[in-house]
C-alpha cells in the first residue's frame, strides 16, 4: 500500500496490536455517528411535536 | 451578619438536641457501614490495615451526603427559609451556619468515633492521629459542599441520589488528599504535601462555598 | 432565509452601536444561521480527520517501544483535551445563560453536556484500551485517568441535575451554579497529576520541554483535534436546534417551520 504497510492484512494486524486500535477507532466511530444520528431524530421529533400542545397545558415558567 | 449566623446555628442546633435520635443517626450509619467491610472483606489484619484509611473516609462521606439532603427541607417546607432569605445578604450568612450546623452535628462526631475505629482495624497510632487530622480537615469541607448540594437539589424529586451524584464528584480531591495523607503515614513518609493541599482545600471551599451556597437557595427558592 | 433584520419585524431589537454581537442571542435567529453552519462543520471534521488520520497511520513510523499499539494516541488525546475543554465552555456558556438572563446561552450549555460527556467516555475507552498492552492492565487508578472518570462523573450530575428540574429557568439557573464550580475543580483536577507518580505519561504536549514525539505525530494529533473541535460544533449546533424547538414550541416561527416541513 505505501512506504509504511506492505500489505492489507499488516495494516489490519498492527504489529498485533489490532484489537486494541481497531477496537478504539471502531467504537469512537459507532459514537460519532450515534450521537449526530440520535440529535436529528429529537430535532425531527421536536418539529413535529411544535405547536401541538393544546391551550390547556401549563405553560412553564419561560420568559419568552 | 453575624447574628444571622449564630442565630441560624443555635436554632438549628437546639432542633438537633430535641430530637437526639436522628441527630446520631449519621454517626451510626458510619458504625454500620464501616462493620461491613471486614464482612464482606475478611477478618485479615493485614487487609483491613491497609484499606482503613479510604473507607473511614467513604463512609465520612457518605453519611456526610446522606445526612446533608435534610439541611433544608425542614426550613422549606414551613417557609422558614424564604423568610430568612428576604434579605440578601444573610442568605450567605445562613449558609455558613447551616454548613456549621451539619459539621457540629455529623462531622465532628465522626472524627470523636475515629479512634474507635482505628482500633478495630487494627491501626497504628501515628495513623489513627493522621486520620484524625485529615478528619478535621475534611469534614468540615464534605459540610460544605454538601450545603451547597442541598441548596440546588431543594425540593426536587430524586432528591437524595441527585445530591450525592452532584457532590461527590466535587468532594473527590478532599477525599483523595485526606485518604492519601493517612497513606503516606503509614508508609512512614511525610504527609507535609497532602496537608498542606488538604488545608487549602478547605480555606477555599469555606471562602466560597457560602456563597454558592446562598446563591443555589436564591434560584432554588424563586 | 433572510437572516438580516428587517425593520417591519416588532421583534427584531433595535440595536445601538455595539450591542450587535447580541444580534444571534435570539433562538429564531441562531437556528436560521446554524442551518447553514452544520453543514459546514462537518466538511471541516471529516476533512481533517482524513488528513490526521492518514498522516498518522501511513506516514507516522511505528514506535520503537510500543510497535502500533501507541496510534491509539490520536484518538485518545484529542478526545481528553475536547473533553476538558467543553466542560469549560459549557460552564462559560451557563455562566453568560446566567449572568445576562441569556436563554439561548444556557440551552447551548444543556447541549454541549452531552457531547461533553460523549468524549469523556471516549477518552475513558481508548484510554484503558492503549493501556492494556503497554502497561499491561486495562484500568489503572491513576490520577489522569480517575480524573477522566471525575469528570465524567462531573458531566453526568449537571445533566442529571438540569434534568431533575422542571421549571426551566431554575435548571439553567441551577445548571449554571454547578457548571462554573466544577469548573473550578478541573484545573485542580488536571494539575492533580503532578503530584503523583503514576504510570501514565507526563502531559504529551508541554510547552517549556521539548517535544517528546515525532513531528509527524504532533502534526497527526494536532489534525485530530481540530477534527474533534468541528465534530463537536456540528453536533452541539444540532442539538441546540432541538432544543430550541421543544422550548419555543409555543411560537409562531416554530409553528411557521411546522408547517412547512408537514407541507413538504
Amino acid at each position: 500500500m505505501t512506504a509504511q504497510w506492505s500489505s492489507a492484512a499488516e495494516f489490519f494486524h498492527m504489529s498485533g496490536y489490532g484489537f486494541y486500535v481497531w477496537g478504539s477507532y471502531g467504537v469512537a466511530l459507532v459514537v460519532m455517528l450515534a450521537e449526530p444520528l440520535l440529535a436529528r431524530r429529537r430535532h425531527q421529533q421536536a418539529l413535529l411535536q411544535a405547536g401541538r400542545m393544546s391551550d390547556d397545558e401549563p405553560l412553564d415558567k419561560e420568559q419568552a | 451578619m453575624r447574628q444571622v449566623f449564630l442565630c441560624v446555628l443555635l436554632r438549628d442546633l437546639q432542633l438537633a438536641a430535641r430530637r437526639r435520635v436522628d441527630a446520631l443517626l449519621p454517626l451510626a450509619f458510619f458504625i454500620v457501614a464501616l462493620s461491613l467491610f471486614p464482612l464482606g472483606v475478611g477478618p485479615e489484619p493485614e487487609t483491613l490495615r491497609a484499606i482503613a484509611p479510604g473507607i473511614v473516609w467513604v463512609c465520612a462521606l457518605l453519611a456526610s451526603m446522606l445526612s446533608v439532603g435534610l439541611l433544608f427541607n425542614a426550613d422549606a417546607a414551613d417557609g422558614s427559609l424564604e423568610q430568612l432569605l428576604l434579605a440578601p445578604a444573610h442568605a450567605v450568612a445562613v449558609a455558613a451556619a447551616k454548613s456549621a450546623a451539619h459539621w457540629l452535628l455529623t462531622g465532628l462526631p465522626l472524627l470523636l468515633a475515629t479512634p474507635l475505629v482505628g482500633l478495630a482495624f487494627g491501626m497504628s497510632g501515628p495513623a489513627v492521629l493522621a486520620l484524625m487530622a485529615s478528619l478535621l480537615l475534611g469534614t468540615p469541607i464534605l459540610s460544605l459542599l454538601g450545603a451547597l448540594g442541598a441548596a440546588l437539589t431543594l425540593g426536587l424529586r430524586s432528591g437524595g441520589m441527585l445530591l450525592i451524584l452532584v457532590v461527590l464528584p466535587l468532594a473527590t480531591p478532599a477525599l483523595i488528599f485526606g485518604a492519601g495523607a493517612v497513606g503516606m503515614v503509614e508508609a512512614g513518609l511525610s504527609a507535609e504535601g497532602h496537608f498542606s493541599l488538604l488545608g487549602a482545600l478547605l480555606v477555599a471551599t469555606a471562602a466560597g462555598a457560602p456563597w454558592a451556597t446562598a446563591a443555589a437557595l436564591r434560584i432554588s427558592t424563586e | 432565509m433572510n437572516l438580516m433584520p428587517d425593520r417591519n419585524d416588532p421583534t427584531a431589537p433595535r440595536p445601538a452601536s455595539g450591542w450587535r454581537l447580541f444580534w444571534f442571542a435570539a433562538p429564531s435567529r441562531f437556528y436560521a444561521l446554524t442551518n447553514r453552519l452544520v453543514p459546514l462543520c462537518w466538511l471541516v471534521a471529516i476533512g481533517f480527520a482524513a488528513a490526521g488520520l492518514y498522516i498518522g497511520f501511513f506516514i507516522a513510523p511505528t514506535d520503537a517501544v510500543q510497535g502500533d499499539a501507541y496510534r491509539i494516541i490520536f484518538i485518545h488525546v484529542p478526545t481528553a483535551w475536547m473533553s476538558m475543554l467543553l466542560y469549560l465552555v459549557m460552564a462559560f456558556w451557563a455562566a453568560i445563560g446566567w449572568a445576562f438572563k441569556a436563554r439561548l446561552a444556557s440551552m447551548v450549555a444543556e447541549s454541549i453536556a452531552p457531547t461533553g460527556a460523549v468524549f469523556t467516555f471516549l477518552a475513558l475507552w481508548t484510554g484503558a484500551l492503549w493501556g492494556r498492552p503497554t502497561w499491561g492492565t486495562y484500568w489503572v487508578w491513576d490520577a489522569r485517568l480517575t480524573t477522566e472518570l471525575i469528570l465524567l462523573f462531573l458531566y453526568l450530575g449537571y445533566i442529571a441535575l438540569v434534568n431533575a428540574i422542571d421549571d426551566r429557568r431554575r435548571a439553567d439557573q441551577a445548571g449554571a451554579l454547578l457548571a462554573v464550580v466544577g469548573s473550578i475543580n478541573v484545573p485542580i483536577i488536571y494539575f492533580s497529576v503532578q503530584w503523583w507518580n503514576t504510570l501514565h505519561q507526563g502531559a504529551t504536549i508541554s510547552v517549556t520541554a521539548a517535544p517528546k514525539m515525532a513531528s509527524t505525530m504532533l502534526t497527526a494529533m494536532l489534525l485530530m483535534t481540530v477534527a474533534c473541535w468541528a465534530y463537536a460544533f456540528a453536533v452541539v449546533f444540532m442539538r441546540t436546534r432541538a432544543y430550541i424547538l421543544e422550548r419555543d414550541s409555543h411560537t409562531g416561527w416554530v409553528c411557521e417551520l411546522r408547517q412547512r416541513r408537514i407541507e413538504r
